[in-house]
């Protein structure tokens, strides 16, 4: 069993999801929280059995699927894609665990178990059609989710969101083709395996070319500045389960995709693009935290925050460095738990006010001490406080960067005090002073089941930010031979130099290197 | 004195004119059934028809079967010509009409349905398609164009509505011009090559290395635009919408399939050789036809009230995205056309029978036409299996993956892409985007709107039969499981596409 192991992570949700349309409406509730949590244990199951001391794939499966065209279904895990794949499970129980009060419930669960699937799998393809089909199919259990139960304008924003980025990956898409055409060139066998497209090394033009294809599908996705613009959309109009998985996992979709892509497939183009993107990240670090401060709503100062940090972990990848990718994988999975745990937290007086507006709260520490205390924890985290799990992830990649540009590093550290200081704002405008409004002078504390909820959030907040070692080793452990591979790839002398492998040389010898399955 | 002329039977090769005497034979027996005995009900002549198909289907097996031992057969004085091309795309032609003669078994009494001249008619039809595929002498192509056509009109007009009468003038006014501008492009290249069969006009040009190159453009130019009419690219596109809008949603959804994929076969056959003997100028003119009509149809649907007129611009969207096959023209893009095309069948026809189910025989008060998006409002909380299986086919159809037209798409795009023809291939998938709003447009009102006080609950499936249900599940299973049977169906398409030298 244990080699299908992430056939089982795929599929087993949809399974459910397609058996949940007998279970009553009154037990949907339960059924779903049961499903997500054993998917989380096979999660975690598969955290058990993963070896960290292997760079490779591990648990690889192979089933023909259009072997005339090339398309296999191939799946495969490895450090870069495990933690990223739990964060999903654990995100997903705890989104339908902490569901409120909601309309067509049944239907809400069943779509979130298929969304789990197409999330789980996109983070294990590796088949670019297959990644593609994850890919594409993730949007459309989205698409219902904002569009059924968003806010007023939950129409216009689920389809901009779709749109987007449907576009964008079409793009990419025909990236994806090119490449197996390429391949097919090369080789004269048709394949669209990640693992056989790594091996190809492409003349310089082509390596542009194609970056920039599948670069506007991931940027989209991310959202970089300037496709940023359908994101606050769709967080200010989605519901608190669709802004958490949205948030917490699919953006980070674009940013993994980068590191298993763009990078490795186009090490030239990587280097020759840094520059530019470097920029984009930063001016996505700086302005969108701008825009966070001249916020009203709560919810959208969280939807900027989350897309500032986003520009960090872009900056992290494009640092090409062991340290840099490194800390952008982590940033991933704190910015994850980060910007969840803080649009489930909005979520939770939005449930009691049936507002966001900042202007409508004040002094709430007095009347909610233990919502005040929670989102204060998570505030710090967000705003990187040592000891919380942002601040590891966003110190390794500036990190990472200042080996590249010292004065694009400032730039962004500078930014990052912007974002303290909307975020401290905004803690204060909400909880500190004395209470001004009526109606907030009896809102209930945090519930049992909303602690279910953020309590885990919290203990992982401080425990990974003390001693981030547990995911740091496995993902280090994959990353360096990705660096060194782009290292051997690259074919302009920049990009050699660009692409250092300076601390891969120091302790590469006791790093055994290998597939394993 | 001429002597005599000495043909042995057996030298006709008549085993090819089988696939298409047999509707014509059944066709006959239907009207002479109903000289028998009038008043006879549907459901017989529905069998009866579904049995000539069948036996038509199992023919078609046994020319596939002959086809793979010995390659091309020509038959009676060699005018007919069973290739590849013939055989698949008689087998689409065949198996979407057996999708679509079950629909006639509906809820509601048609007009048409009974009468046993539709069906009788109907089959005239399909003999008439299918000499049009399996041939390449321009006068029998021809005929069969015209055999074809003329059923089909009276096959609309039948419909019974004033709607249908117009749509059934426009379509023939329209019909005659193309016949007349074939007719006339015939006639160029038969001066021109003193004959009337492709391969031969392909020698002999080839022959005189296109020295009249003004002629054959002139010739082109005609026979250009009278497939132009028939596979409704724009600008000729203009009876599309109202033609469908007029007739039933079951035979717009057959027309929007059975129709082009004859005309697909026929475009094959005459411009492929040209495209590959270098004349660049159709190259262009086939490469503006095809964007411009991706790209208008796709923002002339954005703006429609209608589900129905929605769907006949997408339909014509998807012919200019296959047309693009032809401008390729390579045996990868010529088997992806095939592909596209089964796989489109199977969705388009699911669409448009979701439409059929749905159909009312008279218009409710406010509405302005059959199948307004505003019927559809809210219906995944009426009819959350019906709201289901259509926003399937709308996902299909706009290249969701994984259901089937997905990997159409992705397969021809692919195609483009290894030509050498990355803009077109950068448009094609920027044009499937676009088509994605309006697709999702009507996702929206399904499932995200709430229904409009007024409509009866049971409106998304008045017209429903167990027939038509089974028809909606065939397509249903096919659009997402297709997948499954996609290597099979992609190796046998290009083996036989290879195999006929496209």
């Amino acid at each position: 069993m244990v080699e299908h192991i992430l056939s089982i992570l795929i599929f087993f949700p949809a399974l459910a999801a397609v058996l949940g349309f007998v279970v009553h409406k009154d037990s949907v509730r339960s059924y779903g929280v049961a499903v997500a949590t054993i998917e989380f244990m096979l999660s975690m199951w598969l955290w058990l059995v993963f070896d960290p001391t292997l760079s490779g794939m591990q648990f690889v499966e192979q089933i023909a699927l259009v072997p005339t065209f090339g398309i296999n279904y191939i799946v495969g895990v490895d450090g870069i894609s495990l933690f990223i794949v739990i964060l999903a499970a654990f995100f997903t129980m705890l989104g339908i665990a902490s569901l409120g009060e909601t309309k067509n419930i049944k239907n809400m669960i069943i779509t979130l178990l298929f969304l789990q699937m197409t999330m789980v799998g996109v983070f294990l393809a590796l088949d670019a059609i297959v990644f593609y089909v994850f890919w594409e199919l993730s949007l459309v259990p989205m698409l219902y989710l904002i569009g059924a139960w968003g806010g007023p304008l939950r129409i216009y924003a689920s389809v901009k969101f779709f749109l987007y980025t449907f576009t964008g990956s079409l793009v990419m898409l025909v990236g994806m083709l090119f490449m197996a055409y390429l391949y097919h060139r090369t080789t004269g066998n048709w394949s669209f395996s990640i693992l056989e497209w790594y091996r190809l090394q492409l003349p310089f033009e082509y390596q542009i070319w194609l970056f920039l294809a599948f670069f506007v599908g991931f940027a989209i996705k991310v959202p970089m500045f300037p496709f940023h613009t359908w994101l606050p959309y769709a967080h200010g109009q989605a519901p608190t389960i669709g802004s958490v998985i949205l948030a917490a996992i699919l953006l980070k979709m674009g940013t993994y995709a980068f590191i298993r892509f763009s990078l490795p497939l186009f090490p030239d183009a990587s280097v020759y693009f840094m520059y530019p993107i470097a920029v984009l990240a930063i001016i996505m670090i700086i302005y969108t935290a701008m825009v966070a401060y001249a916020q009203k709503d709560i919810k959208q100062v969280v939807a900027y925050s989350s897309v500032s940090h986003m520009g960090v972990i872009v900056l992290g990848t494009f640092a090409l460095n062991v340290e840099g990718i490194t800390g952008s994988i982590f940033l991933m999975i704190a910015h994850g738990v980060v910007s969840g745990a803080l649009f489930l937290l909005v979520g939770v007086i939005y449930d009691r006010r049936h507002t966001k507006l900042m202007s409508e709260f004040g002094g709430l520490a007095s009347v909610m001490p233990r919502y005040a205390t929670i989102f204060g924890i998570m505030m710090m985290a967000s705003v990187g406080l040592p000891l919380t799990i942002n601040f590891v992830g966003e110190f390794m990649s500036l990190l990472g960067f200042y080996k590249q540009s010292h004065i694009l590093t400032l730039l962004a550290g500078v930014a990052i005090i912007v974002g303290a200081i909307y975020m401290l704002t905004a803690y204060k405008k909400m909880f500190f002073g004395v209470v001004t409004k009526d109606e907030n002078r009896n809102l209930p504390d945090v519930n049992k089941t909303e602690l279910l909820a953020l309590i885990p959030l919290a203990i992982v907040t401080v425990w990974l930010g003390v001693y981030p070692k547990v995911l740091l080793e496995p993902i280090s452990t994959s990353v360096k031979p990705l660096v060194e591979f782009m290292h051997e790839k690259a074919i302009t002398a920049e990009a050699k130099a660009r692409i250092s492998t300076m601390a891969v040389k120091v302790d590469n010898t006791k790093i055994p290197t290998g597939e394993a399955h | 004195m001429l002597s005599p002329i000495n043909v042995s039977i057996g030298s006709l090769n008549l085993i090819t004119l089988a696939p298409m005497i047999l509707p014509i034979v059944g066709a006959l027996f239907i009207l002479i059934i109903d000289m028998f005995k009038s008043g006879l009900d549907k459901s017989m002549f529905v069998m009866l028809s579904l049995l000539v198909l069948g036996i038509d289907f199992a023919l078609l097996i046994e020319s596939a079967g002959m086809f793979r031992a010995n390659g091309t057969i020509m038959g009676v004085f060699d005018v007919m010509l069973v290739d590849g091309l013939a055989i698949l795309s008689q087998f689409i032609i065949v198996i979407a009409s057996m999708l679509f003669i079950p629909l006639a078994l509906s809820q509601k009494r048609f007009h048409e349905f009974s009468y046993p001249e539709f069906f009788a008619l109907f089959l005239f039809m399909i003999a008439g398609f299918q000499f049009m595929v399996a041939t390449d002498n321009l006068i029998l192509i021809f005929v069969g164009l015209e055999t074809a056509s003329l059923a089909l009109y009276t096959l609309i007009a039948m419909h019974n509505r004033d709607k249908s009468f117009e749509a059934a003038v426009k379509y023939f006014t329209m019909g005659a011009l193309a016949a007349g501008f074939y007719s006339f492009g015939s006639m160029v290249f038969y001066a021109l090559t003193g004959s009337i069969e492709i391969n031969q006009i392909a020698t002999v040009l080839a022959g005189n290395n296109y020295a009249d190159i003004g002629f054959v453009l002139v010739g082109v130019v005609f026979l250009l635009a009278s497939f132009g009419f028939k596979l409704s690219m724009v600008p000729f596109h203009t009876w599309t919408p109202d033609v469908y809008e007029g007739s039933s949603a079951a035979l717009a959804g057959y027309m929007s399939i059975v129709p082009k994929i004859a005309a697909f076969v026929v475009a094959m056959r005459l411009f492929e050789f040209l495209i590959h003997s270098g004349v660049v100028w159709l190259e262009a003119v086939l490469y503006i036809l095809v964007i411009v009509t991706m790209t208008m149809a796709n923002i002339w649907a954005l703006v429609q009230t209608d589900v129905k007129r929605m769907l006949a611009y997408s339909s014509i969207s998807h012919a200019g995205f296959v047309m693009a096959a032809i401008l390729i023209g390579t045996t990868q893009s010529n088997s992806a056309l095939f592909l596209y095309w089964v796989l489109f069948s199977f969705t388009n026809l699911g669409a448009f029978s979701m439409l059929w189910i749905s159909r009312q025989k008279n218009l409710l008060p406010g509405q302005s036409s059959d199948h307004t998006f505003e019927k559809f409002a809210g219906l995944v909380k009426i009819s959350p299996v019906a709201a289901s299986i259509m926003a399937l086919f709308m996902l299909s159809l706009a290249g969701i993956p994984p259901f089937s037209l997905f990997w159409g798409k992705l397969y021809m795009i692919g195609s483009a892409v290894s030509a050498g023809y990355t803009v077109l291939a950068l448009a094609m998938a920027l044009n499937s985007a676009i088509a994605g709003y309006y697709y999702i447009k009507l996702i929206v009102y399904m499932f995200m709107k709430d229904p409009v006080v007024g409509y009866r609950g049971d409106v998304s499936s008045i017209n429903a039969t167990m027939s038509l249900r089974v028809i909606i599940g065939i397509a249903t299973v096919g659009t997402i499981f297709v997948f499954l049977a996609l290597n099979p169906l992609l190796e046998f398409i290009t083996s036989f596409v290879y195999n006929s030298g496209y």
